[in-house]
């Protein structure tokens, strides 16, 4: 094929030349454009082109905004517009006149307008506004040729905010007699659903019918739409399996028209599609896969030819039989596919087997096996790009045998190395090696230092991180712990002594930290001499001013003896008077320190080894503070990125449709919003994983989730226990049969003795054996182990754990509810006493207000009602029979004095308030339908007491509901008040004090007080309304709020998964969820609604509150942060 | 999925002669991106691969005589197809063109975009039929021409 564009650039002159003879219509239409390109040409230097293309320019400038310019010159001009732009030169004012062109032209000044559109601008620019209008007038154009190109254009760029305005024309145009017209209405659709799938959710059954489209184009179309949604979300699409599997076999049946024929092969893209959509479908399901065995085995007897396609088509063939539930035969055909892309001659075939090696292996290590002598000849092949795949398949298939040898490759690989993005991620990866594997001590740190070494600066900075927690944190032997830090002390003086201008400034830093913590456990080195090593790294010129703080705080951690001391002050007065704030703060500490001995002894005491301080990253202590400043009209605080945000927002064009009174964002329009996040970022590291293997750096956390073998040959491998399987490293795995097992022994004992041996093979095959060492033995075991953190040398202790965990071990303790532990923390001033933990399924029935049962009339005592008792309750049950575990004897006997009126609703916990000799009281509040009402419950242990008592706040309004608040109370009984709560001014927790006097006939008057807390929960009620509704309200509300809150993580539906915890917790009601949009509604009590609009932004929630009562918001935002928190 | 991201072509002396960018990026990064690619692949031999791994995207390359053709697709992505696709573009090219060089490409380069648009739209493969694409194209051009004819026998005499 290279023979098809043989004419060259030599060719030029007479090429040329043809421009002014008559008949040569190619170049003559564009002569302008000629003579700028000849003009170019014949220029020698970059600075004369860009005096020529301003020039250009400026010319083309005034002519497009001259009134005489006919829309046939503004053509040519764009087209020249276009062509300088192309060269690197900005043109930016000819944008709008683009759009005019496409607006204003003819058929043929229109097709250049919008390609010069669609070249000029992209998704985000604001002029494409301008461009709705002529988008709109073409498509309902009777020309077929403008409604291509209008549809042509939609599918490259539109505003997402406009899409509403088009949208019934492009989907009527699913219909059109002309299957162009179908064709390109399909694909703008897959465009509106890829940046706004809100809005095209309602015209599923439209695809549908384009997927049975007569015409191929038409349905091979619709194939990019549902790769997009059974990707998103495989399980709703099953049903079209057979579909699928049925349109394959025609095409590799042969059954489409010749014109899709590639190369004799028929519909390859159509093919690859379809094979990409049946793995999906297939993935981890047997009874789908079964379905397309058939077809699968077709495939790939039929693709035989000696072509690149036929090639493309047999990688994806195999890549979907590894990927569905497994089929033997099937899986012996891939891997001789496989096999022949390896041992190819040709280089592009080679490097493809190879990534389907580093695909499979982790289900199938015997296939490297198989193919490990030229795996060894790739690790010396000239072009880089396939040894960087080998690199990618050893890392693949580490185990504690072979670890040496791989990561001695690897390193080899890193210091020829010359791309950023391949050394950040390689180094990354053999830091993770390193530490899972690392056979000793010497070798662990001497890795590292390699890594270090080569990493540099663009290293991630977990590596080092990880690195230090590591050594810091230790193992479960002290004994170990010291010997590793004392090697690595002893490392890093000899680098020291060397030259350690060459190290990388992080490399320093972690030496740095390492002498400061540790080097005293070196006995013969005097810290003076470490404070010497380290004062030539401030010396050094092309130490970073964050080295030298490094260097500061690691000389403040040795100046324990007396000629450290003198080093460190001398060191300390050059610095303390440095223009670097920071480094003058260090200095300042250090000359403090190591002069006042008492001092220093007590802010870093002897044998260095400190508890690791605790730190409570959430800020929880000063909850109380912030709800206190919430209650008295502060402003929740707004991090920068959303302030940024939304002063960003309130600067840019407001792009909201017309008439839409929904709160749909803005913010559409900035770059961020509907891109795929993992383009060309340079800042992701380690992605050149090509599954979903993709372990950090050195994130410890999740190499538990690491490969698990799932699937074998046969089928499903149950889990084993991970200790079995390091125990059964020799011994052949159960799950597989005899047969099977002799087969990959076998297999094992043969690789290693080929038939020829010269001299270099020998080599290569001491190399194989240690490079495969493990992988044999081990069947298929071995690869497993990655994820067992067990034969990890250096698992961490607990303790690294500890710190991120304690704040949720109260959370799981399943006997604190989320709402009491929300009131314990405010609730300072409650008696010590306080919340015997409730039991869990009554937690579960004030959870969920909103499955409460309507009251009723029972009559009985049975007042509370948990979900499960509900069940029961037909059936006359004792109150003794509910006795819970957990629920003291008291409280039990409470809640059965609970008003009958209030017993079909949920209560909280009964608290005590307040308990004498004589006399207890305790508490609770229950949440009705459109009150809260506060019980109140008198224990009098004694005699008949005459009794007054006055509940008040500030923020509420409490009504005695039953007797008059002055009563006696019966000896030896309980008696019940009750206090129906309305809200006069939402806080965050609303608190009740009452008093409470009483006389005993033969005392005297007694008087206490007693005070309770409640959430703003209590009072919050779904509010139920449509969609309209909610519109209008929003519009109508005054009092707002915004904050960024966390999404909780899940994968397929963040935005559900994050709405229904607010609903459980907080009892909103969800409006509607529009893609990643959702609205919701409650209300504070009946009347005061408040309205929430959430959209995922940036793997955030944004909310947005509005509510007509003031203060309501910022409450309710409080909680919903709570809520999330808690989660 | 199968999305490309961008696709360039450029001489062998590193001139760019089209370029198509299928995911949104500023003018800055794009220039950054086309100027290290032209010289990552000029500087490699014939006989090596035609992949590369460039950032976390994969590049696939080709070269047909004094033009490069250049895609850039995800990492999970087939590159074979990939490949494929570029040499159907330019097979599409050689048909449009009649044995296609690269002076009908720079001289004609909104051409060469209306047919890369009338098979890779939005980057995913729109219309692989290579007569269907030619199809469409020459109706566009047919209207071109017979909406030409009146107009330049007029500017001829008024204008130019």
């Amino acid at each position: 094929m290279s023979d098809v564009v043989e004419k060259t650039l030599t060719a030029l002159p007479s090429l040329l030349s043809l421009d002014s003879q008559p008949g040569s219509a190619k170049l003559s239409s564009t002569s302008k454009l000629g003579n700028l390109i000849r003009g170019i040409t014949e220029l020698t230097s970059k600075h004369e082109e860009e005096k020529l293309i301003q020039h250009e320019l400026s010319s083309i400038k005034e002519q497009v905004s001259s009134p005489n310019t006919t829309m046939r010159q503004m053509r040519e001009l764009m087209v020249r517009a276009v062509y300088c732009e192309m060269l690197g030169y900005e043109a930016s004012f000819s944008y709008i006149h683009a759009i005019k062109l496409a607006q204003q032209g003819n058929v043929l000044e229109k097709r250049v307008g919008y390609l010069a559109v669609s070249l000029f601008l992209n998704e985000s620019h604001e002029l494409l506004l301008l461009l709705v209008n002529t988008v709109l007038k073409d498509l309902q154009s009777t020309n077929l040729i403008e409604v291509c190109m209008a549809l042509t254009v939609v599918c490259q760029i539109f505003p997402k905010d406009m899409i509403p305005a088009i949208l019934p024309i492009v989907e009527e145009k699913l219909n059109h007699p002309k299957e162009i017209i179908r064709r390109k209405a399909v694909l703008a659709l897959h465009k509106f659903y890829l940046i706004a799938p809100n809005q095209v959710q309602h015209i599923h059954n439209k695809f549908r019918k384009a997927l049975c489209d007569k015409d191929p184009g038409v349905m091979t179309a619709s194939l990019h739409i549902y790769l997009q949604l059974i990707q998103e979300n495989a399980e709703a699409y099953k049903d079209l399996t057979a579909s699928f599997v049925t349109i394959l076999k025609q095409v590799v049946g042969g059954k489409l028209p010749m014109d899709f024929n590639y190369h004799s092969v028929p519909a390859p893209w159509l093919q690859i599609q379809l094979l990409r959509i049946l793995s999906l479908l297939g993935k981890n399901d047997q009874r789908t896969s079964e379905v397309m065995y058939e077809v699968l085995d077709e495939s790939l007897r039929r693709a035989e030819m000696n072509h690149n396609i036929t090639y493309a088509i047999l990688y994806e063939c195999v890549k979907c039989v590894y990927t569905i539930y497994p089929k033997s035969d099937l899986l012996e055909k891939a891997a001789t596919c496989i096999g022949n892309f390896v041992l190819s001659p040709k280089i592009n075939l080679k490097y493809l087997g190879l990534k389907a090696l580093t695909y499979v292996v982790q289900q199938d290590p015997k296939l490297a096996l198989q193919h490990q002598m030229t795996i060894i000849e790739c690790l010396d092949h000239s072009d880089v790009i396939i040894k960087r795949e080998v690199m990618e398949l050893l890392f693949r298939i580490t185990n504690a045998q072979n670890v040496t040898v791989i990561v001695e490759k690897m390193l080899d690989f890193l210091r020829l190395s010359k791309d950023d993005h391949t050394t950040v991620d390689l180094a990354g990866k053999v830091a993770e090696l390193a530490e899972k594997y690392a056979p000793d001590n010497e070798w662990f740190i001497q890795t590292m230092n390699a890594v270090f070494s080569l990493g540099g600066d663009m290293m991630q900075p977990e590596i080092p991180n990880g690195f230090l927690k590591l050594l810091s944190e230790g193992f479960d032997s002290e004994e170990e712990d010291r010997k590793l830090r004392l090697f690595a002390v002893n490392s890093y003086i000899s680098l020291l002594q060397g030259d350690p201008s060459k190290l990388p400034q992080r490399f320093l830093q972690v030496i740095c930290w390492v002498l400061g913590e540790y080097s005293y456990l070196k006995d013969d080195l005097e810290p003076a001499v470490v404070l010497r090593l380290l004062t030539n790294l401030l010396d050094m010129k092309s130490s970073s001013s964050d080295t030298r703080s490094w260097v500061l705080v690691a000389m403040t951690k040795l100046c324990w003896s007396e000629a450290a001391v003198s080093v460190a002050q001398q060191v300390a007065e050059t610095y303390s008077s440095s223009f670097d704030t920071t480094l003058r703060q260090r200095a300042q500490e250090l000359q403090h320190l190591s002069r006042d001995s008492h001092l220093y002894s007590r802010v870093l005491p002897p044998g260095g080894s400190l508890e690791p301080v605790e730190v409570d990253s959430s800020l929880s202590f000063l909850d109380g503070f912030v709800s206190e400043a919430l209650s008295a009209g502060a402003a929740p605080y707004k991090p920068l990125h959303q302030r940024q945000e939304e002063l960003s927002r309130s600067k840019a064009l407001s792009l909201e449709p017309y008439g839409l009174s929904l709160p749909i964002s803005t913010s559409s329009c900035s770059i961020t919003d509907r891109q795929s996040p993992t383009l060309l970022s340079t800042s992701s590291g380690l992605s050149g994983d090509s599954t979903d293997f993709s372990h950090r750096g050195s994130s410890t956390t999740l190499k538990l989730d690491g490969v698990k073998r799932i699937w074998g040959r046969e089928g499903y491998l149950a889990q084993k226990e991970p200790v079995e399987e390091v125990a059964q490293v020799e011994i052949p795995s159960p799950l597989r049969p005899p047969g099977q097992q002799g087969d990959a022994d076998s297999c094992h004992s043969k690789t290693p003795t080929p038939t020829a041996n010269p001299e270099g093979d020998r080599e290569k095959q001491l190399l194989a054996s240690s490079l495969f060492g493990g992988l044999s033995s081990q069947s298929s075991m071995c690869l497993m182990e990655k994820s067992e953190p067990d034969i990890q040398r250096f698992g961490r202790k607990a303790k690294g754990q500890r710190t991120s965990s304690t704040p949720n071990e109260q959370r799981s303790n399943p006997s604190v509810s989320s709402t009491s532990a929300v009131d314990n923390l405010l609730c300072n001033n409650l008696p010590e006493t306080n919340p015997e933990p409730i039991d869990s399924s009554t937690k579960q029935t004030f959870q969920h207000p909103e499955s409460l049962p309507v009251a009723n009339g029972a009559c009985d005592a049975e007042a509370i009602v948990s979900d499960d008792d509900r069940k029961g309750r037909n059936r006359p049950v004792s109150p003794e029979e509910r006795v819970e575990a957990d629920e003291s004897c008291e409280n039990l006997s409470l809640t059965s004095h609970l008003p009958a009126e209030l017993s079909g609703f949920s209560h909280s916990e009964i608290i005590p308030l307040y308990s004498n000799q004589s006399l207890a009281l305790s508490a609770c509040h229950v949440q009705t339908d459109n009150t809260v009402v506060l019980v109140v419950f008198i224990t009098n242990s004694s005699e008949d007491a005459n009794l007054q008592m006055q509940v008040l706040s500030e923020e509420l309004e409490a009504c005695c509901v039953c007797e008059s608040p002055v009563g006696e109370v019966r000896g030896h009984s309980v008696s019940v008040r009750q206090y129906s709560l309305t809200v006069k001014r939402p806080v965050v927790h609303f608190e009740l004090v009452g008093r409470l006097s009483y006389s005993l006939p033969a005392g005297m008057l007694q008087s206490m007080q007693f005070s309770y807390k409640l959430p703003l929960t209590s009072f919050i009620r779904p509010l139920t309304v449509s969609t309209e509704e909610y519109g209008s309200m929003w519009l109508a509300f005054s009092h707002d709020t915004k904050q960024n809150l966390t999404l909780i993580e899940e994968e397929r539906e963040p935005l559900t998964a994050t709405l229904n915890a607010l609903r459980k917790k907080l009892s909103l009601h969800i409006v509607e969820i529009i893609g990643v949009e959702g609205l919701v509604a409650c209300s504070l009590l009946k009347d005061q609604p408040c309205l929430m609009h959430c959209r995922v932004h940036a793997g955030r929630l944004a909310v947005w509150l509005r509510s007509p009562v003031a203060d309501l918001p910022d409450c309710l935002l409080y909680h919903c942060q709570r809520a999330l928190q808690e989660h | 999925m199968s999305k490309m991201q961008f696709m360039l072509l450029f001489s062998r002396q590193g001139k760019l002669r089209l370029q198509k960018w299928y995911v949104p990026l500023s003018d800055k990064e794009r220039k950054k991106i086309s100027r290290d690619l032209v010289q990552t692949i000029l500087a490699r031999k014939p006989k090596m691969c035609s992949f590369l791994e460039w950032r976390d995207l994969k590049i696939v390359y080709k070269r047909y005589a004094s033009l490069y053709f250049c895609c850039a697709v995800e990492d999970q992505d087939n590159e074979l197809i990939t490949l494929e696709i570029i040499h159907r573009y330019v097979e599409l090219l050689d048909k449009y063109f009649g044995s296609v060089c690269e002076l009908d490409i720079i001289f004609n380069f909104e051409k060469a975009y209306f047919i890369l648009d009338e098979f890779l739209l939005g980057g995913e493969a729109q219309e692989t039929s290579k007569k269907n694409v030619l199809k469409a194209i020459e109706q566009a051009d047919l209207l071109q021409e017979e909406a030409e004819a009146p107009r330049s026998v007029l500017e001829e005499i008024g204008l130019t």
